[in-house]
């Protein structure tokens, strides 16, 4: 029985390392959301929707948009990636990607983070980049959307790791959108605290490298976590399918 | 005796507050097929999808090649293949993509050998077209390609050949026997009535279970 050692076996030698097993994942998500357009849409067009009915719904006066356009800005993009989140594993779930992503002799964590980056650059970073236009519609000074634009840049990033998690717990559930939301948003709050009160911070002259620091500490926090996390969190998941 | 390939002691698994199997042992050695038979519901995927590791809500030990299989997981799932119900194929990618994509976190594999492996399913001529607008026979051909570039020596198919035509059965049967001559092992779950010379059986649902 000497016909199974050339066959079984032969894999001590890795053959392929999980940062290039990261890049496959990570170009494999942006091309199925090239294909699919209309669904890179809908947090922008959701963002932007937002941001203009605050005006008409509440008060176009210059003064009170100054005071809580970041707010609205920063309220505005933690909803819409909240609303993409779903996306998130949801259709690999269902046409049996994930598993074959989870059979694959790559640590599981890493190939998380793959899918959370490339989740983060289709929905939040597009987010950042769309802020400028919407902060000068809100009458935000230059500076003030400059760091506007800096703590989104740094918050985005967050938001679509810790949303991992709570995408991959809710994942066998049928309606997971409340229970999501649910477990998520409180740990968005101190994320938007923060990002709101960088930007009131520098509206009001005050330094503002304390609150950054902070931000960064968050986006550390959840990148060397939150995998791990969301990572634990699919093997649950995928044991109850 | 050669060594088992894959071991199972006492394995026990309950779902749904329903226990599905119990004190189920068996011996996986090179060079055979198994059939996992029961009738609907009695854990035939279940038991696949614990094997591969998907699910771990089990009681028991695995072993792979001697050892615990979960110490060495990774060299575990490098040479083990699971084709489930779900294909695993997203439907806005082309086979080629697919593939690729599919292979990419095991080894290199160059897009000839994809490119010969879908002929060989064949699927030549729709290298480059969304899997969406292929038929759902086609679609699980695309997934099947892979037991043609495969060189993991343990595969488990689950219901492996729903929606395949005739001819395409005789192909995949043959290349399960072909593996288990070259002297790997694989489990299948079908209601297609599946005959194989030598094969082995692990039945399930039917209150007591067969050791092989």
């Amino acid at each position: 029985m000497n016909a199974d050692v050339q066959l079984s076996l032969k894999a001590e030698d890795a053959a392929i390392g999980p940062v290039r097993a990261m890049i496959a994942v990570f170009a494999r998500d942006v091309r199925v959301a090239f294909r699919q357009r209309q669904d890179l849409l809908n947090p922008l067009l959701f963002f932007t929707m937002v941001v203009t009915l605050f005006p008409l719904g509440v008060s176009p006066e210059v003064a009170f948009l100054k005071q809580s356009g970041a707010g609205i800005l920063w309220v505005a993009a933690l909803l819409s990636v909240l609303l993409s989140l779903d996306h998130l594993f949801r259709h690999d779930f269902d046409d049996g990607t994930l598993e074959q992503l989870m059979l694959q002799p790559q640590p599981l964590f890493l190939l998380v983070l793959a899918k959370t980056m490339a989740h983060w650059m289709l929905t939040g970073l597009p987010l950042v980049l769309l802020t400028p236009v919407l902060g000068l519609m809100l009458h935000l000074d230059g500076n003030s959307v400059a760091t506007l634009c800096l703590t989104l840049l740094i918050g985005t990033p967050v938001l679509s790791l810790v949303g991992a998690i709570g995408a991959a717990l809710t994942l066998g559930l049928r309606s997971a959108g409340v229970l999501l939301s649910l477990l998520i948003i409180p740990l968005y709050i101190p994320v938007l605290i923060f990002g709101t009160g960088t930007v009131a911070a520098a509206a009001e002259g005050s330094p503002v490298a304390g609150y950054l620091a902070l931000m960064g500490a968050f986006l550390f926090l959840a990148l060397t976590l939150a995998p791990f996390a969301a990572a634990a969190a699919l093997r649950i998941s995928l044991s109850n399918s | 005796m050669p060594e088992p390939l894959l071991q199972a002691v006492s394995l026990e698994c309950e779902r749904d507050s329903r226990l599905l199997f119990q004190n189920l042992s068996f011996s996986i050695l090179p060079g055979t097929v198994t059939r996992v038979e029961g009738p609907n519901g009695s854990g035939k995927t279940t038991l696949l999808r614990i094997l591969a590791g998907l699910n771990d809500a089990w009681s028991g030990e695995l072993h792979w090649c001697g050892k615990p299989r979960e110490q060495n997981r990774e060299s575990y799932l490098r040479n083990m293949l699971y084709l489930g119900h779900r294909p695993g194929i997203k439907p806005l990618l082309t086979p080629l993509e697919n593939l690729r994509a599919l292979m990419a976190g095991r080894r290199p594999v160059s897009d000839e050998v994809l490119l010969q492996a879908l002929a060989g399913t064949g699927l030549s001529g729709f290298e480059h077209v969304a899997c969406r607008n292929l038929s759902a026979g086609q679609q699980r051909r695309v997934a099947l390609a892979r037991l043609l570039i495969a060189d993991e020596p343990l595969w488990l198919l689950d219901e492996v050949f729903t929606a395949i035509d005739a001819a395409g059965v005789e192909a995949i049967e043959a290349l399960l026997q072909q593996r288990a001559a070259e002297g790997g092992a694989v489990i299948v779950t079908t209601h297609h009535d599946l005959q194989l010379p030598g094969m082995k059986f692990i039945t399930l649902g039917a209150g007591e279970n067969d050791e092989c």
